[in-house]
């Protein structure tokens, strides 16, 4: 009997194995291995890769390659007159995945979408702690459980969102990979036989792509899901080959044993460009790289200290030596591709001369202060410790003297995020969610102090706007508040805005209809090779 | 031979004391706080903060924290990875087969090629052939792994195409492990294709991880071949007319093999470390990768219980190596 079972899973595996040369097969060359496959405790961009955009989706969905909400498995939305209440109505007749561990009995409904969110939200929740040591981080850190008050079941297909106050952003967040709608039914089952942990490693979603396989470390198999609700895709097999090293990732698209890529290394952009089998896309990345003072420390306090310090560091040279022309100057917080950006805004404008004048005129003479470098290449900036190096010839030219201050990575933000922190520190941001709320609140609102505010900066005039922004429904009517907001940016200059990095994706010629998406994800519904 | 191989083992338990408490140390004064490093992007809240480490046990002292870690060790309980949730131990089991298929190729390029040349070199000592192959030899064992590996990838896979980039099959054969060696089950899956799209795919990262203990092995098999070639038998031999051809299988290789096996059993611990290299360069899923990618994300409970079990791995085959030492030289026995 064994060696029967034996042989037929045996035969199985090659009828797979056989089928598998005949299918449309496309294969991306990812840079990191999933933690696991629920994108609710995630937080890292290959986490969601190959999680939230291929197996699940949201009540709301970005479009491809831009940030713009459209509808995902709710169709409809509306909002109360105050601001209060969201109603969704869900789509009818969304299926579940069927795969060897799990067969749906019933369609999507409103009980998949509340227990999607009470397991990240109450702690009573059986799912709240499933893993050892989980985490909700990105449902705590945009706050929900501050906006939420309560999620209610209307009928099978409406779904209410019951806020404390009005929440603009909500809807951009419902869009946001912590906010994939799992399925009760699957987790009940999980539950019945007690093994919770499945729940990560077998995965059961609506989205385009059946989890078919996994081999740690190694390859990530998907499936088309042939009953998707926005119907079947054009290729049958996505794999992730999970290839950590850039050079190699490189090398494998160039053998053609992978389609497509993941984030090349700066130094082989010219080669992969040179090769007449492949394409490199490139897309400026929603993202910004800038440098925090503490407004709080003498002489930082002084606004025409910080202007003139801005003032004297020569941006473009730093461009040019440090992102190679993968990048673009930055005059604003948020970068041009995002809506409500402020293009009246003069330029920063490189005068050392005018700098010295300002700083005497502030009475600061022979000014000593540390200056911060990220141990780490980050998208919006590959190389802190060089700029580093450009800002302290910068400034040695005006008379400042800066001593270079760099740690390991956590610590480096855990240190930069204190307030009493002595020099300006170099970071930076890319968007979750398309809203300029995602850039103003959570990197210089006066709450976002100790956190992520690393200019410990509160300024009245601009908190009003941006909190009053958050609260408004009206789209125009934020854009004129956020493009206040910039203004007094600028003025103030808590912080001098560096770059916004330019992000490349080299894929083969035979991909077709590849997107790059703006948040930095890589999403492969509607995706298709030619033969 | 028996209180030999207890007096061996007595040994051990000590060493595993020293390595855990190495490990254990090893990963507290690593930069970086695993608590913060799960949080993301977004940090934690001090409450939050708080909870998460009460709940891994970093809020106690230092001491209990090791002898809870050791508890739960000699309970067969390595911990559960912070990044993954998963017992460690059964990371481990799914990624160590690859480790070992990739170590016993190249283990076994080195044996086949290394004691040969050694040989060839000590015979013909002073030769074009000795001189080269000595030359050749320092130059694999000052090699830097990355840097060599990145060569062959572009030569040989880049640039002739001969060889696959990266990984152990190619991605087109969907084969579930049965042993986790890849060779073996493209075996038992009597899949043939898979079985050289496996072997392939083996090529460059066995010579690249064998590189070094090939030179080694070519070194010391040369000096103790030298030596016994200048031993008063081997001479007797000679001078009683015996054929260069017998004297050297017949008396001088058995001898000379003697130090090559230890060197062999040595050369293992040391594969352990080239493989983490090897491994993250080619993409192999195996156990030096698995480390890398723990440090990176600061998977404390993956770097202090893999770096044990490695050490015990190493550990377990010195003593085998040992042992057959033993076997074959029955002076060690007695001191």
């Amino acid at each position: 009997m064994k060696l029967m079972t034996t042989l037929l899973a045996a035969s199985a595996m090659l009828a797979l194995a056989a089928g598998a040369a005949q299918a449309k097969q496309l294969v991306f060359c990812s840079e990191a291995s999933p933690a696991h496959f629920d994108p609710g405790p995630t937080t890292g961009g290959n986490d969601f890769d190959a999680s939230s955009r291929t197996i699940y989706n949201r009540l709301v969905e970005f479009e491809k390659g831009g940030t713009a909400i459209e509808p995902g498995l709710a169709e409809s939305w509306s909002t109360s007159e105050d601001g209060k209440e969201i109603t969704f109505k869900l789509r009818p007749g969304v299926k579940f995945h069927t795969t060897s561990y799990f067969t749906p009995t019933r369609d999507l409904n409103a009980d998949d979408v509340i227990f999607s969110f009470e397991r990240q939200w109450k702690e009573d929740n059986a799912w709240f702690a499933y893993l050892d040591g989980l985490t909700w981080d990105y449902f705590q850190g945009m706050d929900m459980p501050r906006y939420i008050k309560e999620i209610v079941k209307v009928d099978d297909l409406t779904v209410k969102f019951v806020l404390n106050e009005p929440n603009a952003p909500m809807i951009a967040n419902l869009a946001m990979d912590f906010a994939s709608i799992v399925s009760k039914e699957y987790a009940d089952q999980l539950a019945a036989s007690g093994d919770l942990a499945a729940f990560s490693t077998q995965p059961v979603g609506t989205g385009p792509f059946v989890f078919a396989d996994y081999q740690l470390d190694t390859v990530i198999r998907y499936q088309a899901f042939p009953d998707y609700w926005a119907g079947k895709q054009p290729i049958d097999d996505l794999i992730f080959a999970i290839t950590t090293d850039p050079s190699v990732r490189a090398q494998r698209l160039l053998a053609g044993e992978c389609d497509i890529m993941a984030y090349p290394a700066p130094a082989d952009i010219a080669q992969l460009q040179g090769n007449e089998n492949l394409v490199v896309q490139e897309q400026e990345g929603l993202n910004i790289g800038y440098m925090s003072y503490n407004t709080t420390e003498p002489p930082f306090d002084n606004v025409n200290v910080r202007k003139a310090l801005s003032m004297a560091v020569d941006k473009a040279a730093i461009i040019e030596a440090v992102y190679q022309g993968a990048g673009q100057d930055a005059k604003n917080l948020i970068p041009p591709t995002m809506w409500s950006y402020n293009n009246n805004i003069p330029a920063d404008t490189y005068d050392p001369e005018a700098a010295k004048k300002l700083l005497e005129e502030a009475g600061v003479t022979g000014l000593t202060t540390d200056l911060w470098a990220m141990p780490v290449s980050r998208p919006y900036n590959p190389n802190a410790q060089r700029v580093a190096e450009l800002i302290q010839a910068d400034w040695a030219a005006i008379g400042v003297t800066a001593n270079i201050v760099s740690y390991e990575w956590t610590e480096y933000r855990e240190r930069g995020k204190q307030p009493d922190r002595k020099g300006p520190f170099q970071i930076g941001w890319t968007g979750d969610n398309g809203d300029p709320d995602n850039f103003f609140a959570t990197l210089f609102s006066c709450s976002a102090i100790g956190v992520s505010n690393y200019s410990s900066w509160c300024n009245q005039e601009f908190e009003d706007l941006i909190q009053k922004a958050k609260t408004t429904a009206d789209q125009a009517e934020r854009t004129a508040l956020y493009e206040k907001a910039q203004e007094v940016f600028k003025a103030e200059e808590p912080a001098l805005t560096l770059a916004h990095s330019k992000v490349f994706m080299p894929m083969n010629k035979r991909v077709i209809n590849y997107k790059m998406d703006p948040l930095g994800i890589h999403r492969f519904d509607g995706v298709d090779v030619t033969e | 031979m028996l209180n030999y191989i207890l007096r061996r083992l007595a040994l051990i338990v000590p060493t595993i004391i020293g390595i855990s408490i190495c490990a254990f140390a090893f990963v507290r004064v690593l930069p970086g706080d695993p608590i913060l490093a799960m949080a993301g992007q977004h940090g934690v809240t001090p409450e939050r903060y708080e909870i998460l480490r009460e709940q891994f046990g970093y809020n106690l002292p230092i001491w209990q924290q090791y002898f809870n870690y050791l508890g739960g060790i000699l309970q067969g309980n390595f911990g559960v990875s912070l990044a993954t949730k998963r017992p460690v131990i059964t990371e481990f089991m799914t990624l160590f087969p690859a480790t070992i298929e990739l170590a016993l190729v190249a283990m076994f390029l080195a044996v086949i090629i290394g004691i040969p040349a050694g040989i060839f070199a000590a015979v013909k000592r002073g030769s074009w052939f000795d001189q080269l192959t000595m030359g050749v030899a320092l130059t694999g064992y000052s090699m830097p792994i990355f840097w060599w590996g990145l060569l062959l990838i572009i030569f040989f896979s880049g640039y002739l195409g001969w060889t696959p980039v990266s990984g152990r099959i190619a991605l087109s054969f969907f084969l579930r492990p049965i042993t986790g060696f890849m060779l073996v089950d493209t075996l038992l899956y009597g899949n043939w294709a898979a079985f050289v799209s496996a072997l392939r795919h083996l090529i460059l990262p066995a010579v690249v991880l064998g590189t070094i203990p090939l030179a080694v092995i070519a070194r010391q098999t040369r000096s103790a071949m030298l030596e016994i070639l200048g031993e008063d038998y081997v001479r007797t031999a000679k001078a009683k007319g015996m054929s260069p051809r017998r004297v050297i299988n017949v008396h001088a290789l058995r001898n000379a093999l003697i130090p090559v096996v230890t060197t062999i059993g040595l050369q293992i611990g040391l594969l352990m470390g080239g493989a983490i290299l090897t491994e993250t360069i080619f993409s192999w899923p195996g156990i030096g990768k698995w480390m890398i990618d723990s440090i990176a994300k600061r998977d404390y409970v993956v770097v202090q219980s893999g770096l044990l079990l490695i050490a015990l791995i190493v550990m377990a085959v010195n003593l085998i190596v040992d042992v057959l030492y033993a076997v074959i030289n029955p002076r060690i026995r007695v001191q």
